[in-house]
């Protein structure tokens, strides 16, 4: 791709596209975080905006099961509009643009990171109301139109991601026992899909922005799939993002009666926090699976960096999980 | 052949240049890397230190349950358990399974995750 020159004027070129002859884009940042993404801070006189693009500004599509950042574009601006906190959809990039696949949004503040939204005392008034926010917002989530979403989402219920993600476990060829009795209890324990809703798919501390105040925005919605609305419930609940908070079992900040009740007003259903337990045995042996997917990257060559080998070795973190999660369905 | 330095002081040493002379000078996305790398180097000692025991009282565990000839290796040993697992043949009602997988697991744990809040909730 071009120089950094090319990708400055691309930027300037964008920042006059989108906000007039007089913007004037002053300084852009590269922020952290984000492997599959690139993330720009782009700063102007009066504007404060975001881009996210594809790597190197290539069009390719990095992960199999991300939906593009043009659909992703797309489903943010329908969450907005159902009410769900998110970031304004300024412009989806388009070939003009010459920056590859992305779009520019408004940028909203707050903290992501896990540890000092559990831990610091800014964040106690947000922790405490923390678990309600987030059962409004995965109501309000799954209460968006399945028929407006875009068409590239797959429909992936519990048992197609079993069976996706036992086939990725196979492919591997290194049997681990607590996965394989992991695999066959979900099996012989599933309950009937709830009706299909739009899942987020990936909503945790980490891609909620959070402030003093709470939830400000839900980020990251390139995993969102059609499916069982439990999964989004279970996922924040997967004890490797509780973040060494496991005594609260939604997020290490709260209670999951506190989400559900706020959540099941909302939505009319009536679900307990027993209906979640399935789901989020499945959750741990999928982030087991993703942990075995980021080492397979260093132990074929592909990714040679000492994080993708050090990855490898969170694959037990999820096997204790698994066996706590079956010891508590045995008792 | 002798071993002064062991392989452990060896890896102690590396460690320690890590954390005390190169990661202080480091920035960002390397700075983060080193922290990775300490970690590592961290779980190799406790690997050297634990797994000998751990995978010698795992196999005798693997061969009372499943009563196989004993000149298997671990690795053996855990594919058989896997399929048998698989095949639907041992189940989590299985006696002793469950007890097996989890003192596996916590041992597994220590090694690579002491602190993970899991392993507490397994001992409690």
């Amino acid at each position: 791709m071009g120089s950094n020159n090319d990708f400055e004027n691309a930027l300037n070129a964008l920042f006059t596209r989108v906000f007039g002859e007089k913007a004037k884009l002053e300084a852009f940042q590269r922020l952290s975080g984000g492997a599959s993404q690139e993330t720009w801070a782009l700063s102007g006189s009066e504007q404060q905006v975001i881009l996210r693009r594809s790597p190197g500004g290539t069009d390719a599509v990095v992960s199999s099961a991300a939906i593009g950042l043009a659909a992703e574009a797309k489903l943010i601006e329908s969450a907005g509009a159902a009410g769900v906190p998110v970031p304004g959809v300024l412009h989806v990039l388009d070939d003009a643009d010459g920056l590859g696949d992305g779009f520019l949004m408004s940028r909203v503040y707050g903290e992501t990171i896990a540890r000092p939204i559990l831990r610091n005392d800014e964040f106690e008034a947000a922790r405490s109301v923390l678990a309600a926010q987030c059962g409004a917002a995965l109501a309000d989530i799954h209460a968006i139109s399945t028929d407006s979403v875009p068409s590239v989402l797959p429909l992936s219920d519990g048992l197609a991601q079993i069976e996706k993600y036992e086939e990725i476990y196979r492919s591997f060829d290194a049997p681990r026992p607590v996965f394989e009795l992991t695999l066959q209890w979900l099996k012989a324990n599933s309950s009937k899909p709830l009706p299909t809703v739009l899942v987020h798919g990936d909503f945790r501390l980490g891609n909620l922005m959070i402030d003093e105040t709470g939830l400000v925005a839900v980020l990251d919605w390139e995993l969102a799939h059609l499916g069982d609305p439990r999964e989004d419930i279970a996922w924040i609940c997967v004890n490797s993002w509780r973040f060494g908070q496991s005594q609260n079992r939604v997020g290490g900040f709260g209670d999951l009666a506190d989400l559900l009740s706020v959540y099941n007003e909302k939505t009319g259903l009536s679900l307990t926090t027993k209906d979640i337990d399935w789901w989020e045995m499945l959750g741990s042996l999928k982030w087991g699976i993703m942990c075995m997917i980021m080492y397979e990257a260093y132990r074929s060559g592909a990714d040679a960096s000492v994080e993708r080998a050090a990855i490898g070795r969170r694959v037990s973190e999820t096997e204790m999980d698994l066996i706590n999660l079956l010891e508590a369905a045995h008792a | 052949m002798h071993d002064q330095p062991s392989v452990p002081e060896l890896v102690q040493a590396v460690k320690n240049f890590i954390d005390e002379t190169a990661s202080p000078n480091l920035k960002g996305h390397a700075a983060f890397h080193a922290r990775v790398a300490s970690n590592v180097l961290a779980t190799v000692l406790r690997d050297l230190d634990q797994r000998p025991e751990a995978e010698t009282s795992e196999k005798a565990r693997l061969l009372a349950l499943l009563s196989g000839p004993p000149e298997q290796s671990v690795e053996a040993l855990n594919r058989e358990l896997s399929a048998q697992i698989q095949s639907g043949a041992m189940t989590s009602e299985t006696p002793g399974l469950l007890e097996h997988l989890k003192t596996t697991t916590m041992a597994q744990v220590e090694i690579d995750q002491p602190r993970y809040s899991g392993l507490e909730a397994a001992k409690s």
